[in-house]
């Protein structure tokens, strides 16, 4: 029963062969090609039982191909030869019907290192073994009179990319992640977990945390809005830095004049470093990018100075400088995105956070956070499914959720202190961050 | 397409499927951006596929391939069985869909000019052509245009003898402006924000946008966004335009009115909802001016088809009605649980998800007022236009919103341009304190292409029949 499960990608010696043919038979001057392949599975749980179960096996084969100074790209689903036609054809006829403009160049060849992101063990994880794990987080908070809900979802893919100035990159990996809330009557909590191998995530431990969490959390009473010291977990922390790549990360943000990066300048407080690296085995590691062009780590902010930004061919070749390797499949303008983020660890024990806070709030997590003002870094959100009074060093009750309206910079140029600890999130699409907890001077909540 | 529905379905219920659909997707999507005078991105994907849905034990598997063949069917049904089966080892409550579905037929989305069949340079020019006119305004940084083109040709066959062809066309466009200074980015965009507006037909849904003609007036605006007053803060009477409108109504009463969110199967990512069951008829939602339609035949509307992805027939219901909440949004298994039968808003992101309940076309029913009789009677408040933030709990209560473009309202007319305008409330006090919708004349129906829900997550396509409105005391300018 196991190998009806196990993940059937195609043998890299045929997808190698697939690019190969697409490099021949084009009749473009440059011609790119990326074969991304993926199967996975999530199953998903509400009310202590499961309610939604899938799994897909899916590619995508994305052509890009540059003749007389116009580009067309095409896609398909298929890894036929006579979907291979048919791809070129349409990239081709794509490129033949615009007028001449500016072409994004191609990159040449680099060799990527390889990083570890592979787990045969998540790769071959079965229907059977979600169901089990599902299980074992219902069967604890039904134990607890809560009732559990998430999604766990275990996968494998391979990403390809050749071009015809002789580019040649390949990565498999695999990808574990599990979320979960539980509920009770008055209240709930949140938790998540990822990692590259499925066998090093704890379904009691995370079972624990969350319904911790929710069994604290029940009948919260409002607090007044209004600017707090505030304790925000890796959850926020995450959120907010991803917000902080959107907005401001990247080249062409800077280029075209709407990024907060201030190079050189000193933009959030000392204790601040963040920074991109798709090589580092401790986040979801992708050794280059969507134009095949090997990942560099990019120091973002540094000390609290911004110190960097990410790149890809387009953005590149404007500043007369090398991709950093941060590029998404063509066509592409969006611009670069560092999706590989990791903020520097500090040193204190994450529960002695709140120890001198006379009154503060702690926030698990927010929720549908969106940008007020991006050369502003503001953004605004909700709290969710774990907010805590903070009084005299101490959690001492839970608090209705609450709406803040805050810019990141200013928020993090009052960084009082971060955990000594860093936790792996997982990006809903792709990439993540790993970061710690932070105790931040002063947050405004507006409602 | 139909031997292999066939066999997917034969395969199913003889490994023990109790009830079983297949659905067979083909989609085509060409996407085009103009950006500072050069094109900047064309694309033509294609996507195609299957998906196998199975009920075994009264617990749900679902599994899909991109591999149209007989040899993948087989495969991909056993592995849609066996996570049934895995599901029925932790399930809470069989599932119970309710009386059989058994439409037959075919439907396609009227159109005009095939968008497919006209030619790029055609498309490509009207772009560059607003391109130019933005570009000629002082002061204007980033100039970017955008079109987006779908063909979605569907099968859907269950064993209870549904069997329905559907081939759904959208065509979409939109243009924005950004202006820059050293502290400050603004931007207007044009019909609507999120990149585009997007509508079910074809490219005569293009021609009838004039992007040409509206591309001087956003780019002047946004300039001049950078030297206008900041939103002042305090409470006052709020006009949205419609655009806006049809934003708040996706927000704060498609999403809480959908019955999966209500019964906590959304909890863990896109949330609940506050519009629980025993308040169904009881909650004075809003307004006597505010009634909510659900309509999957409003013409150019996103949500507009002939059978939703269970097979439902497209159908109108009201949501709330003269500002009693009075219904939801159903599938047939949510559905049952009220004693119902689905109003028929199951859709699926594709061949590779499972059909959830989505918004059809959501609509605030128009009113008798107009939006210059509504500024007329204000004497002091704000108008607000474009959406350019949004954000609300997730059990749609608690919400603030923020436009790209507002006007100050004193004594009855509009004054200073307004920048950074936010507004926020909590959902039945706003509608509450609805007193006047405009008239048919300015009632239009939105595209929303960007509608996210579900895990793995989905995007949905929606509409919004929308005009403008007017809120008295809210809560606006929370940026000081």
């Amino acid at each position: 029963m196991k190998s009806v499960e196990a993940a059937r990608l195609t043998d890299l010696g045929e997808v190698k062969g697939f690019m190969d043919r697409a490099l021949e038979r084009s009749t473009a001057d440059q011609t790119e090609v990326m074969v991304s392949e993926w199967d996975s599975a999530l199953t998903r749980y509400a009310n202590n039982g499961i309610h939604q179960n899938v799994a897909e096996r899916n590619v995508s084969v994305r052509v890009r191909v540059v003749k007389d100074e116009r580009t067309g790209v095409a896609s398909l689903n298929q890894m036929s030869d006579a979907a291979l036609t048919d791809v070129l054809q349409r990239a081709l006829a794509i490129a033949r019907l615009q007028p001449p403009g500016e072409v994004v160049p191609l990159p040449g060849p680099a060799p990527a290192p390889q990083v570890p992101a592979w787990s045969d063990a998540t790769a071959a994880s079965t229907p059977e073994e979600r169901a089990d794990f599902v299980r074992a987080v219902c069967v604890a908070a039904e134990r607890s009179n809560l009732k559990a809900f998430g999604a766990f979802s275990t996968g494998s893919a391979q990403l390809a990319i050749a071009n015809s100035l002789g580019v040649y990159q390949h990565h498999r990996s695999t990808q574990a992640t599990v979320n979960s809330v539980v509920m009770g009557e008055a209240g709930s909590g949140y938790g998540d977990r990822a990692a590259v191998d499925v066998r090093d995530i704890d379904k009691d431990d995370l079972a624990r945390e969350v319904i911790e969490k929710a069994r604290r959390n029940q009948d919260a009473q409002p607090v007044e809005p209004g600017v707090y010291e505030v304790v925000l977990e890796e959850y926020a922390v995450s959120e907010m830095l991803e917000f902080m790549s959107f907005m401001g990360f990247s080249a062409l943000a800077a280029q075209e004049e709407r990024s907060f990066m201030r190079l050189g300048e000193r933009i959030t407080g000392e204790a601040i470093s963040i920074w991109d690296d798709g090589l580092d085995p401790s986040g979801v590691p992708a050794p280059f990018d969507f134009e095949g062009v090997p990942k560099q780590r990019v120091d973002l902010i540094t000390r609290g100075v911004a110190t960097g930004l990410v790149y890809d061919q387009q953005t590149a070749r404007k500043a007369g400088r090398a991709s950093t390797g941060h590029g998404l499949p063509a066509p592409n303008a969006e611009g670069p995105f560092a999706v590989n983020l990791f903020m520097a660890a500090g040193t204190v024990p994450k529960e002695e956070l709140i120890a001198g806070i006379r009154r503060g709030i702690w926030v698990t997590r927010f929720w549908y956070v969106r940008i007020v003002h991006p050369k502003a870094s503001i953004i605004t959100g909700m709290t969710r499914e774990g907010t805590f009074l903070i009084e005299d060093g101490k959690i001492t009750r839970p608090v209705k959720d609450l709406r803040f309206t805050q810019s990141i910079l200013e928020a993090l140029s009052g960084t009082l202190a971060l955990s000594r600890t860093t936790k792996l999130e997982a990006s809903e699409y792709f990439g993540a961050t790993r970061v710690p907890a932070v105790h931040l001077k002063a947050f405004t909540f507006t409602s | 397409m139909k031997d292999i529905a066939d066999a997917a379905l034969n395969a199913a219920q003889v490994k023990g499927a109790g009830y079983a659909d297949v659905r067979i997707s083909q989609r085509v999507q060409q996407d085009l951006v103009v950006k500072n005078g050069q094109l900047a991105a064309v694309s033509d994907d294609a996507s195609q596929g299957f998906g196998v849905r199975v009920l075994v034990d009264g617990a749900w598997g679902f599994a899909g391939s991109a591999r149209l063949d007989r040899e993948e069917v087989e495969e991909v049904v056993n592995r849609a069985v066996r996570i049934a089966r895995a599901s029925a080892r932790v399930q809470s409550q069989r599932v119970d869909l309710g009386p059989p579905v058994n439409s037959r037929g075919r439907y396609t989305t009227p159109i005009q000019r095939d968008p497919f069949a006209v030619p790029l340079s055609e498309k490509v020019e009207l772009l560059l052509r607003a391109d130019a006119a933005m570009g000629a305004v002082k002061g204007v940084t980033v100039r970017e245009g955008s079109m987006e083109f779908i063909r979605d040709s569907k099968l859907f066959a269950s064993t209870e003898g549904a069997f329905t062809e559907q081939d759904l066309y959208e065509s979409g466009a939109g243009i924005e402006a950004t202006a820059t200074n050293p502290d400050d980015v603004q931007n207007r965009s044009y019909p609507n924000s999120f990149g585009r507006h997007q509508g079910a037909g074809g490219y005569e849904y293009i021609e009838g946008l004039e992007l040409d003609r509206h591309a001087g007036r956003i780019a002047e605006e946004s300039v001049a966004l950078l030297s206008a007053a900041q939103c002042p803060s305090g409470v006052k009477t709020l006009i949205l335009d419609a655009s806006q409108v049809a934003l708040q109504v996706h927000e704060s009463c498609g999403h809480p009115t959908e019955l999966d969110r209500v019964f906590g199967t959304e909890a863990a990512y896109a949330g609940t909802s506050f519009m629980t069951p025993e308040k169904l008829n009881q909650l004075r939602y809003g307004s006597p001016a505010v009634t909510i339609t659900a309509d999957a035949m409003t013409p150019t509307g996103l949500g507009t088809f002939g059978w939703d992805d269970e097979g439902v027939p497209a159908q109108r219901s009201h949501l709330v009605k003269d500002g009693l909440f009075v219904g939801y949004l159903t599938s047939r298994e949510t559905a049952r649980v009220l004693g119902q039968e689905s109003n028929g808003t199951m859709r699926a992101d594709g061949w590779n998800r499972i059909p959830l309940i989505r918004m059809t076309n959501v609509s605030l029913q128009p009113g008798s007022a107009t939006l210059e009789e509504m500024i007329s009677e204000v004497k002091d408040g704000v108008y607000m236009e474009t959406n350019r933030s949004w954000s609300i709990d997730d059990r749609r209560l608690n919400f603030q919103f923020g436009t790209q473009l507002a006007y100050e309202i004193v004594d009855g007319r509009r004054g200073r341009i307004l920048k950074n305008a936010t507004y926020a409330g909590i959902t039945p006090e706003f509608w509450n304190s609805c007193d006047a919708v405009a008239g048919k004349d300015e009632w239009r129906v939105w595209g929303l292409a960007n509608c996210g829900k579900g895990q793995p997550p989905q995007v949905a396509h929606v509409a919004h029949g929308a005009a403008p409105a007017r809120f008295r005391n809210v809560k606006v300018g929370i940026l000081k």
